[in-house]
């Protein structure tokens, strides 16, 4: 298997609280990598480095063996990583098939062109992405409009629009009813089986994580604790004194229900 | 020496009124994110109101008496302006508010000439401050140190508000967050009004203050409205000792520059700001500007959609219609009608830039006055033909607008709009004070069209062709690729960013084409009235163009035409009256309150209420 992503010694310090602490690790191909921890953890700082939105103050990270740290977001999208935002970030002003057609614009770099009529551009292409993500009956209707779990759905369409090696999604399900990420979880796995991206995402939902993750790694104040397979982490006695008080979360629903 | 400390004691007191004025203006804009332009007509209002005020109250207890009543009275006035103009709109898009508050500017002017004339009034001399002090040999008037002591008192008790009271602490809470406040129980309603009152008695009590040394007249309110949009912006908005400390270096330093550089007072202010501005984009004291995403007022914009084959067929009808014109149109209908459609092209650009791309710019008259300069210029003193002085025209006006788009960029929301005012006025002091080229005051003149089109009907067919071309274009660039860039910017920086779309260069591209566009209508318009004088270059022309695409509605694509064409047609109607400036804010006023979402984007609400056109899914 050949490493996607890798991380060595990533660190951010805001003055002198230190959120992400000499963090390594490494993502191979078709993984689906889960990064856990409670609030205030630094995941998201993590995710803002990794997309170039933070520059970190230490530490490097790598993209198919190439350096990329501190580039920026656009720059790393081009070198084909996508990303999907906590809160979802959207075109409200622009229809379902129009968010889309914006990110295929900038993929095929016809952002500056100022004669032709975009909305003819790329439909087709956005409706099989659109469709990918079971939102073609929705394409003509105003974002705006949206339900929050549809607007997820959204998101991720757009951030596959450039055939990404690797996705990067902060906290996919946060906001959804239980049935809806238990829903997008699945449709984000068959994504990765079908079409061999690799997906680092972070979560609060262990239903969620202990049932799609391949492997999952554990942040605790800035540093990484635990780093290996769904088995393994629930398992782990850091891990356990971490989420202390959420015993039953480690538990499979079996043993929940034994207890 | 002497003459150096003489100066500065001159600056400071000058800083009185000055900072009184803008730090109403700030705690106006911090708490209801209202840009009151007509902070100067209430600072014009002070001053008229304490004149009369002096005349009857009698001895030094009158005056002093007259100058707090007079910024007690501007405070209650400026309380029935917030009840009665914009409380009913607070739920309008954001900064539709500024369209009332310039309105409310024109009925002042109006109001003030009837009631106290058009002659400069000469401001009475405080009762036992009328000599001079001498400092080192420098005679100071001792009214001016009177102002010294005051301003801080006042800063101090403004401060002492602030920071101390329970009042203070919710003006601060609604500067931070407006919801949160509301959330808690506050009656935001009643906290808006009351601060906007404050606001406006400080601005009174500013201007009743400097009546010795100023007077009153009825240029008092756009005179200071830069200065205050300046120190304000330099200071930092929402920051007292910002507004104070901007207040005196601006103070200061023009009292220095008439002294030893007296042809270039108008433009030192402006350079100060952008000085500072570049190296702290929010001002001395300010903080970043949380805007955008989150800070949305009112209904998120519609999808938009390239013209179907019933529109594009009124369209034509539209033109064709136009293009009769002069079949039946008397010659006079055809110089109105040209009038009419330079500023519909002029409105559009900036339309494009305000409404697509949610920039700001309160300083769009620098494009259009530019590219009329660039002709005027080139067939003044190089006798450049007027086909080529036309066409670069709009060249000039883009450069310009590259140059000052890539320093105004690199801020947001209202510091990015007063950058672009100041800008605007940079170049409108440079063309003023610098007679030998430009001819000042005195314009340029017989900047006639070539032969070909020197007739009425010809110039009309010519500015029909490129005004409509001109529009049509804009209007084709928003439904092409980069049209959709523009808006994704503006809807979602993150995301745009996070897809490879560069926003600052979009926005910049955005910025010189709107430029351009701007310049193409101010050669056109050079060229139709044949002489060009600085003030096609001013505030109130930008604020013109401001006002109208809001009140077309900036949330709909044909809002700044709509808003143009109502506009000019109206106010070629009404200047033939004396008062047309009461019946013109008077107008605007009632337009902002019963259409909130402008002209075009009210008549859709209203028609689709009817059933005449779909309604748009889900919303109500």
């Amino acid at each position: 298997m050949s490493v996607v992503l890798e991380t060595r010694g990533l660190t951010k310090a805001f003055g002198g609280l230190v959120a992400v602490n000499d963090v390594s690790f490494k993502l191979q191909k078709g993984e689906l990598l889960a990064l856990i921890g409670p609030n205030g953890a630094g995941k998201s700082t993590c995710f803002n480095m990794l997309m170039g939105q933070l520059k970190p103050t230490g530490g490097r990270v790598f993209l198919m063996g190439e350096d990329i740290t501190g580039k920026s977001p656009r720059d790393i999208w081009r070198r084909g990583v996508g990303r999907t935002f906590q809160i979802t970030a959207t075109y409200a002003s622009m229809t379902v098939i129009e968010n889309v057609q914006m990110a295929l614009l900038s993929h095929n770099r016809q952002v500056f062109r100022a004669l032709p009529f975009a909305h003819r551009m790329h439909r087709a292409r956005a409706l099989e992405l659109l469709g990918m993500v079971g939102m073609e009956a929705q394409a003509e209707r105003h974002c705006a409009v949206l339900a929050y779990g549809d607007l997820k759905r959204l998101e991720l369409a757009i951030a596959l629009a450039h055939e990404p090696t690797l996705l990067l999604m902060d906290e996919p399900t946060a906001g959804m009813a239980p049935r809806e990420r238990i829903a997008l979880m699945q449709l984000t796995a068959d994504i990765v089986r079908d079409q061999g991206v690799s997906v680092l995402f972070t979560e609060h939902d262990m239903d969620v994580v202990f049932a799609h993750a391949h492997r999952i790694m554990v942040l605790n104040r800035g540093e990484l604790i635990a780093d290996g397979s769904v088995d393994q982490i629930r398992n782990d006695p850091r891990v356990q004194e971490v989420y202390l008080g959420g015993g039953t979360v480690f538990k499979s629903e079996d043993e929940a229900a034994d207890a | 020496m002497g003459l150096f400390i003489a100066q500065l004691l001159t600056g400071l007191a000058n800083a009185g009124a000055l900072f009184m004025v803008a730090s109403g203006l700030s705690l106006i804009f911090g708490v209801t994110r209202i840009v009151n332009f007509a902070h100067g007509s209430f600072y014009m209002l002070g001053a008229y109101i304490g004149y009369t005020l002096m005349q009857v109250l009698p001895g030094a207890v009158g005056f002093w008496g007259a100058i707090l009543l007079a910024g007690i009275a501007v405070g209650v006035i400026g309380m029935l302006v917030e009840i009665l103009v914009l409380r009913p709109i607070y739920r309008a898009p954001e900064l539709f508010q500024l369209v009332a508050t310039f309105g409310v500017i024109l009925v002042v002017q109006d109001l003030a000439l009837m009631v106290w004339g058009p002659d400069d009034l000469l401001g009475p001399r405080a009762p036992g401050l009328r000599g001079v002090v001498r400092i080192m040999g420098e005679p100071i008037p001792k009214y001016d140190i009177a102002l010294l002591v005051i301003t801080p008192f006042v800063a101090l008790a403004l401060w002492y508000l602030i920071t101390k009271t329970r009042v203070g602490i919710l003006v601060r809470a609604a500067t931070q967050d407006r919801e949160m406040v509301g959330a808690l129980g506050v009656n935001q309603a009643w906290l808006f009004t009351g601060v906007f009152a404050l606001g406006c008695a400080l601005a009174g009590l500013g201007g009743a203050l400097q009546l010795p040394k100023g007077g009153a007249d009825l240029l008092m309110d756009f005179n200071i409205l830069t200065a205050v949009f300046v120190v304000v912006v330099i200071g930092g908005m929402g920051s007292l000792p910002g507004a104070y400390l901007a207040a005196v270096i601006i103070s200061v330093l023009n009292v220095f520059g008439v002294t030893y550089l007296p042809q270039s007072t108008l433009v030192l202010m402006f350079v100060v700001m952008v000085l500072v501005l570049m190296v702290r984009p929010y001002g001395l004291f300010g903080r970043e500007e949380v805007a955008g995403e989150h800070g949305q007022v009112g209904e998120p914009e519609r999808p938009i959609k390239p013209a179907g084959l019933q529109v594009r067929l009124l369209v034509a009808a539209g033109v064709a219609a136009l293009a009769a014109l002069p079949l039946f149109g008397s010659n006079f209908t055809q110089v109105l009608a040209t009038d009419i459609l330079i500023f519909c092209l002029f409105a559009a650009s900036l339309h494009f830039l305000l409404g697509l791309g949610g920039m700001v710019s309160f300083g769009h008259a620098a494009y259009f006055g530019g590219g009329a300069y660039v002709a005027a210029l080139l067939v003044t003193h190089a006798d450049t033909p007027m086909e080529l002085a036309f066409l670069l025209a709009p060249i000039g006006a883009g450069m310009a607008a590259i140059i000052i788009g890539w320093i105004c960029l690199r801020l947001t929301g209202v510091y990015f709009a007063m950058l672009t005012l100041a800008f605007a006025q940079l170049l409108w002091s440079l063309v003023f004070q610098w007679g030998e080229v430009t001819g000042g005051d005195d314009g340029l003149l017989s900047i006639w069209p070539a032969p070909w089109l020197s007739g009425t009907t010809a110039y009309y067919y010519f500015a029909l062709v490129l005004s409509v071309g001109g529009i049509l274009f804009l209007r084709h660039v928003a439904h092409s690729p980069f049209g959709y860039a523009l808006r994704a910017a503006r809807d979602s920086e993150r995301q745009a960013e996070a897809t490879g779309i560069d926003t600052r260069r979009v926005r910049m591209f955005a910025f010189a084409f709107a430029g351009m566009m701007a310049g193409l209508a101010g050669g056109l318009f050079v060229f139709s009235k044949g002489s060009i004088f600085p003030n096609e270059l001013e505030i109130t022309r930008s604020f013109d163009a401001l006002i109208v695409v809001f009140l077309g509605g900036v949330k709909t694509l044909s809002g700044g035409i709509v808003g143009g064409a109502f506009f000019k047609g109206v106010e070629d109607m009404l200047t033939r009256y004396e008062y047309w400036r009461l019946a013109m804010g008077l107008l605007i006023i009632f337009v902002v309150i019963v259409a909130p979402d402008g002209i075009v984007g009210t008549l859709r609400k209203l028609a689709e209420r009817a059933g005449l056109l779909r309604r748009a899914e889900d919303e109500t």
